[in-house]
């Protein structure tokens, strides 16, 4: 199909290509610059903070991991009672929410100030000094990745054929057999995935260990790469500590794809299938508190955000001018790297098409495969990388110019959009390459090409895709503290940002009121996507 | 181990809010009855009822004489063989008929020489230790009727086993089925979408439309000049050259 240029592909593969390798210029110049002074950088801290980094995420994944599996085994073994979709539901909420609200609603249960200080402190006898250092990381960590976890486990749960739950009734299989010879299989087939991600996205967790962390004996390689930035002005050490950072997550990203995880994944769960064996009211009496535990934990911090916020002048806030224009700068920066993701998505995703479709044609060539591949794989790529790292990269490489904070909005929308990706990619590409398959020959024998095919044939079947991938897009930036926390400013705010300074200064109440705005705004965001992802099925 | 009958008195049954069926219909003891009709007629509604996987909103399942209208599915008289997933892929083959024996797998000395007898039995001796991925479709559904020998149940139900099945696989399948019934004489109700199915080993057949019994009786009047009209209006062309 000549009529088809690859351009917008292209543009699309340079822009991520520049973004990722100006961040590694950056770096390397700075290494190159000053080699002892990175080497020296390669010190006992920085052991003790990688140990630390991996210490935590191992924990996070084995506490997320093994109550998901109990979870979630109690829940397919009840395939239909009142409030479980209510629950699932509910287990999706974490993975829309900001970090840093989730952070606040950590504390607002279990800080010093928490709703939870006061038995806290007559259990301990004494002072409760509020939940910080390894607990308070473990604890969001878990908040975020029990859910997740339980999702996928039990997606692959529900994946179990009807007929081996029919052949299980008829054999006259138990409880013990069941779990044996059906559900053990089936969870240990999906449990190296879903710890692999888990893991990976404790790695590379920043905002969590920046609230709760607490110290420097709490400190990973993320938030030390901020603060060697911020902080203490040492590029060199942020370069060794980046370095290290990248190394960690290429390992954990390999883990996963030999482990046949996927880096954005997320369960679908549609009609839960129905199950003959009926579980003994012992049973039943575990599932339940096993459930309601889950659903407590995962409630609680949300409860909290909730009161909390409330219990703020949200009135005050609402007029306060540094809020509104951080609000409104958030909300501009969001809406322009969601369309940007969009934009940048579309175009890999019709590009990798085009190839394939050329590549079945005849033999690809060398450059056209491995162009296929770029297409199709390069937005996953940036995953390997982390905003905090790509930030710390041109913050070194602007640094010398003195336009690191007017880079600020372009920095916090170029990152945002290419972070995205991967999920604003898979929201598009399953229906672009359906009604590819379906309308490119129709098009091409009518001679329908360019920007009319865009409107009259793609646009009408990809816009809901495409308004899930900006919606996604948007909540997933608005919600983000990694880029802007290094490139913030006096003049440069956004909510998250302000919401970090309050905190900072001790204003918890505004940070509270802030959580609230900021947690239902990307709430309502991820939900109009989900919305509109699932009603194009 | 010999059939028992089997009948469906008055039996009413729908999916939620769909349409209502009713089943009245019997089987002789050790009779090889196919039942046909067109995709959502309730051919495996009905053998899903018969199994215990669905429950009647009224009416009587009996087997035997005795009413298991009641009953799960693993205190039934049944084994039932579907159209795929009869196996569990983690387990080799003499696990998957193992099953039949023991739902929790502890099997004794003679269930074990059991299982590999009715592994040779159906052409797979000597492959126990295999799993059943490095089957081809066909072995892997005489795996499954390994299993029924070793359940030895007095009723066999099959929901479409061989559809999947190449022509040539299909007759070797239907002529191992027919053997296996003349050793241990179970009653058989199959549903398939083949006539040539039908005439191959049942005795009669039960032809369903809209979740009724439309028409019922032995095999040769089916294929004969008096067939049935609705059965004749299903199969259409097909069965327009006579028996041979």
């Amino acid at each position: 199909m000549p009529a088809n240029r690859p351009l917008p592909g292209l543009i699309a593969l340079s822009f991520v290509a520049v973004l990722v390798g100006g961040a590694f210029a950056g770096l390397l110049a700075e290494a190159a610059s000053d080699p002892s002074g990175a080497a020296g950088a390669f010190d006992a801290y920085l052991g003790r903070i990688v140990r630390f980094t991996l210490w935590q995420a191992a924990l996070s994944t084995l506490f997320s991991i093994v109550p998901a599996v109990l979870v979630a085994r109690a829940l397919s073994r009840h395939p239909s009672f009142p409030g479980r979709s209510l629950i699932l539901g509910l287990f999706a909420v974490p993975l829309g929410l900001p970090a840093i609200v989730a952070a606040l609603g950590v504390l607002a249960l279990w800080g010093r100030a928490g709703l939870f200080a006061a038995p806290m402190a007559w259990l301990s006898g004494g002072d409760w000094p509020g939940i910080y250092g390894l607990a308070g990381i473990l604890v969001a960590h878990v908040f975020f990745n029990l859910p997740l976890a339980a999702r996928l486990l039990l997606e692959a749960l529900e994946a179990v054929p009807l007929d081996h739950w029919r052949l299980s009734a008829q054999l006259g299989m138990g409880a013990g057999a069941n779990f044996r010879l059906i559900e053990w299989p089936a969870l240990r087939a999906a449990l190296p995935g879903a710890a692999a991600l888990v893991f990976m996205l404790c790695v590379t967790s920043f905002v969590i260990v920046l609230m709760l962390g607490g110290g420097p004996a709490a400190t990973t390689l993320e938030v030390a790469i901020y603060q060697a930035l911020r902080f203490d002005f040492d590029p060199a050490r942020a370069v060794a500590l980046t370095l290290v950072q990248v190394a960690l997550t290429v390992a954990a990203v390999a883990a996963m794809a030999r482990l046949g995880a996927s880096p954005t994944g997320e369960a679908s769960l549609a009609l839960a299938p129905r199950r003959y064996d009926r579980p003994s009211t012992a049973g039943t009496v575990i599932d339940a508190a096993l459930v309601a535990a889950a659903v407590l934990f995962v409630a609680g911090p949300m409860a909290a955000t909730v009161a909390a916020g409330l219990d703020a002048d949200l009135g005050r806030l609402a007029t306060e001018a540094r809020v509104r224009s951080a609000a409104a700068t958030s909300l501009l920066l969001a809406a322009a790297a969601a369309l940007l993701a969009a934009a940048l998505s579309f175009a890999l995703v019709a590009m990798r098409h085009r190839l394939e479709a050329a590549g079945s044609d005849r033999r690809a060539g060398f450059p056209a495969s491995l162009l296929e591949w770029a297409a199709g794989n390069g937005a996953l790529f940036v995953l390997v990388v982390p905003p905090t790292v790509i930030g710390a990269g041109w913050f070194i490489l602007l640094l010398p110019t003195g336009l690191v904070f007017a880079a600020a909005p372009v920095m916090v929308v170029a990152v945002n959009a290419v972070m995205a990706m991967p999920f604003a990619v898979r929201a598009i590409r399953p229906a672009y390459d359906a009604a590819a398959a379906r309308h490119d020959r129709l098009a091409a024998q009518l001679g329908i090409a360019g920007w009319a095919r865009l409107r009259l044939i793609d646009w009408p079947v990809l816009r809901r895709p495409l308004l899930t991938a900006l919606a996604f897009a948007m909540a997933l930036s608005l919600g983000d503290l990694g880029v802007i926390a290094l490139f913030g400013s006096e003049s440069v705010r956004t909510l998250p940002y302000l919401l970090m300074e309050r905190m900072g200064a001790y204003r918890t109440q505004d940070a509270a009121g802030l959580a609230l705005m900021l947690g239902a705004l990307c709430l309502a965001l991820m939900a109009a996507a989900g919305r509109l992802g699932r009603e194009r099925a | 181990m010999s059939g028992a009958d089997v009948t469906l008195s008055q039996v009413r049954f729908s999916y939620g809010a769909g349409a209502q069926m009713l089943f009245d219909l019997s089987v002789d003891a050790s009779a090889i009855v196919a039942l046909m009709g067109p995709s959502g007629s309730g051919k495996s509604t009905l053998l899903n009822l018969v199994a215990g996987f669905e429950t009647p909103a009224s009416g009587k399942v009996t087997i035997g004489g005795a009413d298991v209208s009641a009953l799960p599915p693993a205190r039934r008289p049944v084994s039932m063989v579907f159209q795929e997933n009869n196996l569990f892929g983690h387990l080799d083959l003499a696990a998957n008929v193992g099953l039949g024996r023991s739902p929790s797998l502890r099997l004794t000395r003679k269930d074990r020489d059991d299982v590999l007898a009715a592994l040779a039995r159906v052409g797979l001796a000597g492959k126990e230790k295999r799993l059943p991925r490095e089957l081809s479709g066909g072995e892997r559904q005489r795996v499954a009727l390994a299993r029924v020998l070793v359940r030895d149940r007095p009723v066999l139900l099959l929901d479409e086993p061989f559809a999947s099945l190449g022509p040539a696989l299909r007759a070797d399948m239907l002529d191992l089925l027919r053997d296996l019934h003349a050793e241990r004489r179970m009653t058989v109700l199959i549903a398939t979408h083949q006539p040539e199915d039908a005439r191959a080993i049942a005795g009669g057949i039960v032809f369903l439309e809209d979740g009724r019994v439309a028409a019922s009786g032995p095999t040769g009047l089916f294929f004969g000049p008096e067939r049935p009209e609705p059965f004749a209006r299903y199969i259409g062309g097909k069965a327009a050259s006579p028996p041979g």
